[in-house]
């Protein structure tokens, strides 16, 4: 590691200001510090500095997403030959690579297009690389259906990337999930090619008789039934987007990121209790007639993105409330807005992804009402003495 | 029996090289410096020049704004240098010790027949006024104003910080003295950490005691009155440490003011950490003489969290009863993000330390990251035990929000309470000088 040192320390003075290539400083400092924890020392204030940075916080995220990741692979594959009929005739191997093939290129074209974002604005700006993205880039492509066409990747990402986060001054920032805003921009801009009820698997060609394609949620809002074995569900072998059908492989995420504390679990029990609760009351007094009312509360909390989505999107810190107390009230209500809308709006069967971003705008709001509530405390007190 | 407040909120930073409670003996410093930058918000005019011969009680300098409040020599001697930074700004008035000690006398006095008055006429005479601190803003108090109340917080719970009840063996009844002396100023309230049986910390009459168990900031006043008697904006509340209350007992039943200070002496980089006695300003040579491990070290007056950065032959700082030695941390680590961090202290359990119990670190200086935006929310309310959002008070100062930084209790809070806020912080932000920022433009506008 020496020689490595060595090696950047000799090129570093083309990159500081006066060197020929001072114009990349950004992008080399992100390498660099990539590489090697910078030598910088604290100055002023504290002495001494806890080990933890926000690269340390976003890769664990990132290890976090993995389990999601390989079993959307997987499933990727299995769906494929499922849809064709030729599931039995296939070894583990097959399937698994089949999905690989479909889901790597996704990730690489999120992460081209958003860090070659991020390094021209953060050359722009004169900053220095932001790690956030490190996270978002791995959270776009798990959101997306299988088959997406590249291109569409392409142009989400940098939606995200621009509108949804450097607008606002980048990483910490923004007021939306960038990896939402990705999302909810291909529903709305490509609805044809995303609508959310069907998600297609393979290139469609020689399917089997019978099989749409369509999505757990969708089915059930036809149907009132979803057509799956509840354990199937658990287990993840539906169609879905990539990173969202499996429950066991996000509760291994869960599990990664609550142990290690990078995600609030107020956040992610309030989501499952306001859903849980949400469901359970459609189902006592829901319409006989709505078939997503009568769908069992189990159901909604496996099904669609509401495990993803409690997990993964709605414990952003940035765009959570930054009180504790807040981070109840925002999980109740993301929980109980995604089942509000599966049920109460025939024309979109999944809810988690609108409810997030509704509630990622009002998270400031809720943090104005905690916090106030301090203000008024304090200024009580002063009435007090008044007396 | 005292009710115990217990804290929950706070942070034990587990660093090598605490002091066994014993003494070690030093050949006294010939040196002493008064370094008017110990005072936040002081505007000094020297009265001394160099050259001039000086008792210890002598003033050096005075407050500009207040030239009744007098910072003295702490030992008699010559002023050989009055040492000056950037626009001419006093750094250090340093003295050089004869050797004999020549001290003012001011008098002995019975404490219960004085008035407030006599009381902050003698204390401003002896230089012992500047003992006290002023909050907000924890500066040097204006004599002319009326207090709420006074704090004396006695235990530390910072890195490696002197044990008082071991530094206050043999001062019991100055402590006690001193108490009383500060009860004629405004109602005096002490701290008393819950596991101490201390008799003269337990047993202090004429105060009230508050009984506190917790990790650091425990210890720290701020959070203190906070959980007893928070500050209103207007009010105005003084703090004093242990030793100075022992000084001041000392002086009016003895007419002199002992400079004396206790200290210990710690880090991972000192060879045998243990107590010294000093006295306030000296300079460290011959402390930290044929006692530091290695060769690129941070020689800090003061713990690790709030301390001042100084040289081996820096000076103590006026307030200061630790000197603390840490590696200097200005090396590469290969992919330090990435590995498993065993050996890495952090209050975040992303580094798989916190698997391995209650063990010692040997902390450097490395800021172990670089500076980004606020990310990571709820960590700093973690280690501040008080009715506050640390974010958002932080918030407001950036934004330079006078009125809300006032509702959100900027009057609460000074450096040392939030220092964990910093030490802890994902983003590296350097809270500390953020809300000294904000305590100026306060200073300022609302005075």
């Amino acid at each position: 590691m020496k020689a490595l040192r060595k090696y950047i320390d000799s090129v570093k003075p083309n990159f500081e200001e006066g060197g020929k290539f001072s114009w990349l400083r950004s992008t080399f400092g992100g390498f660099e510090t990539f590489l090697f924890t910078p030598n910088e020392v604290n100055k002023g204030g504290v002495h001494v500095r806890d080990a933890v940075d926000l690269k340390r916080t976003i890769i664990v995220v990132v290890l976090a997403l993995l389990p999601a990741l390989l079993f959307g692979m997987y499933n990727t594959g299995y769906q494929h030959f499922r849809m064709h009929g030729i599931l039995d005739a296939v070894t583990f191997g097959d399937i698994f690579w089949y999905g690989f093939v479909q889901v790597f290129p996704i990730i690489v074209v999120s992460y081209v297009v958003g860090l070659s974002i991020e390094f021209a604005v953060a050359q722009m700006r004169g900053h220095e690389i932001n790690e956030g993205f490190l996270a978002t880039g791995m959270l776009i492509p798990l959101v997306m259906p299988a088959d997406v066409p590249l291109w569409i990747v392409a142009v989400a990402t940098a939606f995200a990337v621009i509108f949804g986060k450097e607008v606002f001054g980048g990483t910490g920032m923004n007021l939306w999930n960038p990896a939402l805003i990705a999302r909810a921009f291909l529903f709305f801009a490509y609805p044809s090619k995303m609508s959310g009820d069907s998600v297609w698997y393979g290139n469609q060609v020689n399917v089997a008789d019978g099989f749409s394609g369509a999505t757990a949620l969708s089915v059930a809002n036809q149907t009132g039934s979803t057509g799956f074995d509840f354990m199937d569900q658990v287990y993840g072998f539906i169609p879905g987007s990539i990173g969202e059908t499996s429950v066991i492989a996000i509760a291994l995420g869960a599990l990664l990121m609550l142990c290690t504390g990078v995600a609030s679990w107020k956040t992610m029990f309030s989501v499952f209790i306001g859903g849980a609760l949400t469901a359970y009351l459609f189902n006592q007094f829901g319409a006989e007639s709505n078939n997503m009312a009568q769908l069992c509360w189990c159901d909604h909390l496996v099904l669609g993105g509401f495990c993803f989505g409690a997990v993964f999107m709605a414990t952003d810190p940035v765009t959570s409330p930054r009180t504790e107390s807040g981070k109840y009230i925002y999980g109740f209500l993301i929980g109980a807005m995604a089942i509000i809308i599966r049920v109460l709006n025939p024309g979109y069967p999944e809810g988690m992804m609108l409810a997030i971003l509704l509630l990622n705008t009002f998270a400031p709001l809720i943090d104005n009402i905690i916090v106030g509530r301090n203000i008024s405390r304090r200024k009580n007190r002063v009435k007090q003495i008044a007396k | 029996m005292s009710e115990v407040i217990k804290l929950k909120r706070g942070l034990d930073i587990r660093l090598a090289g605490r002091s066994e409670t014993v003494y070690a003996n030093v050949a006294p410093a010939e040196q002493y410096a008064i370094k008017p930058s110990d005072f936040k918000g002081l505007t000094p005019k020297m009265v001394a020049k160099v050259g001039d011969k000086v008792n210890a009680g002598d003033a050096l300098f005075v407050d500009k704004m207040h030239p009744e409040v007098r910072f003295v020599s702490p030992v008699s001697g010559e002023l050989i240098a009055v040492n000056r930074g950037e626009r001419r700004v006093i750094l250090e008035v340093v003295v050089k010790a004869d050797g004999n000690t020549t001290t003012c006398d001011f008098g002995k006095e019975d404490i219960q027949s004085l008035s407030r008055d006599q009381i902050i006429t003698k204390l401003l005479n002896s230089g012992a006024w500047t003992y006290f601190k002023q909050r907000p803003y924890n500066i040097v108090a204006d004599p002319q104003l009326d207090f709420k109340s006074i704090f004396v917080s006695t235990f530390d719970t910072a890195p490696l910080a002197p044990d008082y009840d071991f530094v206050i063996n043999g001062n019991e009844a100055n402590f006690q003295a001193g108490l009383d002396v500060l009860s004629k100023i405004a109602p005096t309230f002490i701290g008393v950490q819950a596991e101490s049986a201390n008799k003269a910390f337990n047993g202090a009459k004429g105060v009230t005691i508050t009984k506190f168990s917790g990790k650091h900031p425990s210890g720290c006043v701020g959070i203190q009155i906070n959980n007893v008697q928070p500050i209103n904006i207007g009010e105005r509340v003084l703090t004093i440490g242990v030793q100075e209350v022992v000084a001041i007992g000392k002086m009016f039943t003895t007419g002199i003011l002992d400079f004396g200070r206790i200290v210990v002496v710690c880090g991972s980089e000192i060879k045998k950490p243990a107590y010294i006695r000093t006295i306030v300003g000296a300079q460290l040579t011959n402390i930290l003489k044929d006692n530091i491990a290695s060769d690129n070290v941070r020689v800090i007056s003061g713990d690790v969290l709030t301390g001042t950065q100084t040289a081996t032959d820096g000076y103590l700082g006026y307030y200061d009863d630790q000197v603390s030695v840490i590696p200097e941390g200005n090396d590469y680590e290969f992919m330090g993000w990435a590995m498993p961090g065993f050996n890495k202290f952090s209050n975040h359990k992303t580094f798989l330390s916190w698997l391995t119990g209650n063990k010692s670190y040997k902390l450097d200086t490395n800021m172990h990251g670089e500076r980004r935006a606020f990310v990571v929310s709820g960590e700093l309310d973690e280690v501040l035990p008080m009715d506050i959002y640390p974010e958002f008070l932080f918030k407001a100062i950036m934004a330079q929000d006078i009125d809300k930084m006032i509702e959100l209790g900027i009057c609460e809070v000074v450096e040392e309470d939030i220092a964990l806020c910093e030490f802890v912080c994902t983003s590296k932000i350097p809270l500390q000088k953020i809300l000294r920022n904000g305590l100026n433009l306060m200073a300022v506008e609302v005075g």
